[in-house]
């Protein structure tokens, strides 16, 4: 045990030097001086993220943060997240009672869909690095101000953020006020272009000496951009010795492209059977609000967290999340404090009003139009446990493995002909693995 | 419109209930022995939030909420 405990504290003590040098400090601290100041200073959290869905995407995530608190209260927070993605993911075609031939996003190479089958495109591949900064201060009595940077970098995309927040304490601190404001400029660089909305997809073959050309006239551009301004207010308010709440209104503009360019739509005629394949198009801005309300119950020994959210856009989609985690302390065994925690998330959306699962072709060519099934009427819950033990020198390891499962639904659009026979809103299930190393 | 109006209603709802009940509701400061545990903090765990957060914005058409649900990711 003894041993463990100095261990721990030379790994801490390490990554503290590591941290200390990474922000242009005094980077020939050394471990001692480490050590003699307060050991809790720095808190570290680690954890490790698989997701996986049957037959589709799946994704590694990797996140490190590391928080100090200074004397004064004021805090540090920086955070390192690392991902990873893999597998296949719906294009926006529908199925067909044939075998289907589709071009890649990047216009090199063709790929072909069995019949019957929802048309997957398995190119995505992605690894993704983000990074953010925090600073939490008391600029005054009774009032906390905060800012933060924000970074995120893919292959073909790019995110910067800033973010500040204000919050005002009242009555003995049982009432706090909060303001919050944040803006991300994004860049989007995706590999074969900015298609042209509506443009049929080129088929064919691509090492054709003419290929590139005629793929040319399919794009528009090289890049697009999209600004995201949020301005959050909450309440949050203690009602008695067990139980706290939290209100919050919040409102989302976001400009620019906001298509997307992978997505594509089948075109069929009267029998349902695909004609054309045509790049998705969708309008250029999106105001979003939603107000949200949070719960937090201390019984005995358990703790109950519940959460809603009522969501609502100009795209006429509105969604309902329900939230829910259910704290039980384990009784202690040896010295060593646990925890089992089950979660339980609901969530139902409405379909985006442009939103359609195919076009038709003598149908009138609309303004905009997606067949993305993430924006059309859909359920969706989440079941899962998490398992946390405190070990030594207030470290926690935990673990949580979840469920969840998506059920796109028919808003009550006409199938015609072969699309009766086909599955149009698939499920998709999806395996949620976490561990959680804090000290 | 009107579920825009309805959201409203909702919040003020909401807003003046806690406006109004603030000289029966909270607590003294030496009253906060379980509020001050870590698992009642309204983000108990910021890092299982991010990670569901970042989940949930590529897979579904809403995000933020509780905090920012701004940009990030191509994922969506």
């Amino acid at each position: 045990m003894m041993r463990n405990k100095a261990d721990n504290k030379n790994i801490k003590a390490a990554l503290t030097i590591a941290t200390a040098a990474l922000l242009g400090g005094n980077s020939t601290v050394s471990a001692e001086t480490v050590n003699s100041t307060d050991d809790s200073a720095w808190e570290f959290d680690s954890a490790f993220l698989f997701y996986s869905e049957a037959d589709r995407v799946s994704a590694s995530e990797a996140i490190f943060n590391a928080k100090k608190t200074f004397e004064d209260d004021e805090v540090l927070n920086l955070k390192l997240t690392v991902d990873a993605l893999t597998g296949a993911s719906a294009n926006g075609a529908v199925a067909q009672p044939n075998v289907q031939t589709f071009t890649r996003p990047s216009g090199n190479g063709q790929y072909d869909v069995a019949p019957g089958d929802t048309p997957l495109d398995d190119t995505f591949r992605d690894t993704r690095v983000q990074i953010n900064g925090q600073w939490t201060q008391t600029v005054a009595d009774d009032l906390t101000a905060s800012g933060g940077v924000h970074l995120s970098k893919e292959y073909d995309y790019l995110s910067l953020g800033i973010n500040g927040n204000l919050a005002i304490d009242f009555d003995r601190k049982n009432t706090t006020f909060s303001l919050g404001f944040s803006y991300f400029q994004d860049t989007f660089t995706p590999e074969g272009g900015i298609p042209k909305p509506f443009a049929s997809m080129l088929i064919g073959d691509s090492s054709d000496p003419g290929w590139d050309e005629e793929f040319a006239k399919t794009r528009i551009g090289s890049e697009d951009d999209k600004t995201t301004t949020d301005i959050l207010l909450g309440i949050t308010q203690v009602i008695n010795r067990r139980m706290i709440m939290q209100f919050n209104y919040s409102y989302s503009m976001v400009d620019g492209y906001l298509t997307d360019p992978f997505k594509i739509m089948t075109v069929v005629d009267n029998d349902g059977l695909a004609q054309d394949y045509v790049y998705e198009s969708r309008p250029d801005s999106r105001v979003k609000q939603s107000f949200y309300a949070q719960s937090l119950y201390h019984f005995d020994t358990t703790v109950l967290d519940v959460s809603y959210r009522y969501m609502w856009d100009d795209w006429e989609i509105t969604s309902h999340t329900i939230d829910s985690r259910f704290r039980i302390p384990l009784s202690d065994s040896f010295g060593t404090e646990s925890y089992l925690q089950p979660h339980f998330r609901f969530y139902q959306q409405g379909a985006a009003d442009f939103y359609r699962p195919f076009m038709m072709e003598n149908d009138p060519k609309p303004a905009f139009a997606s067949a993305d099934y993430r924006i059309g009427e859909m359920t969706a819950y989440t079941l899962g446990i998490k398992y946390g033990r405190l070990i030594n020198n207030g470290h926690e390891l935990s673990f949580r493995l979840e469920y969840y499962r998506q059920t796109p639904t028919d808003a009550g659009f006409d199938e015609p002909g072969v699309l009766k026979e086909v599955e149009l809103y698939p499920s998709i299930d999806a395996i949620i693995a976490q561990v959680t190393y804090s000290f | 419109m009107n579920i825009m109006n309805k959201a409203k209603v909702v919040l003020l709802i909401s807003l003046s209930i806690t406006a109004s009940g603030c000289s029966s509701l909270g607590v003294e400061p030496w009253e906060r022995d379980l509020l001050s545990k870590k698992e009642m903090t309204l983000t108990a765990s910021p890092i299982d939030s991010a990670l569901d957060d970042h989940i949930y914005f590529s897979k579904e058409a809403s995000s933020g909420g509780k905090g920012f649900g701004g940009g990030g990711c191509g994922c969506n």
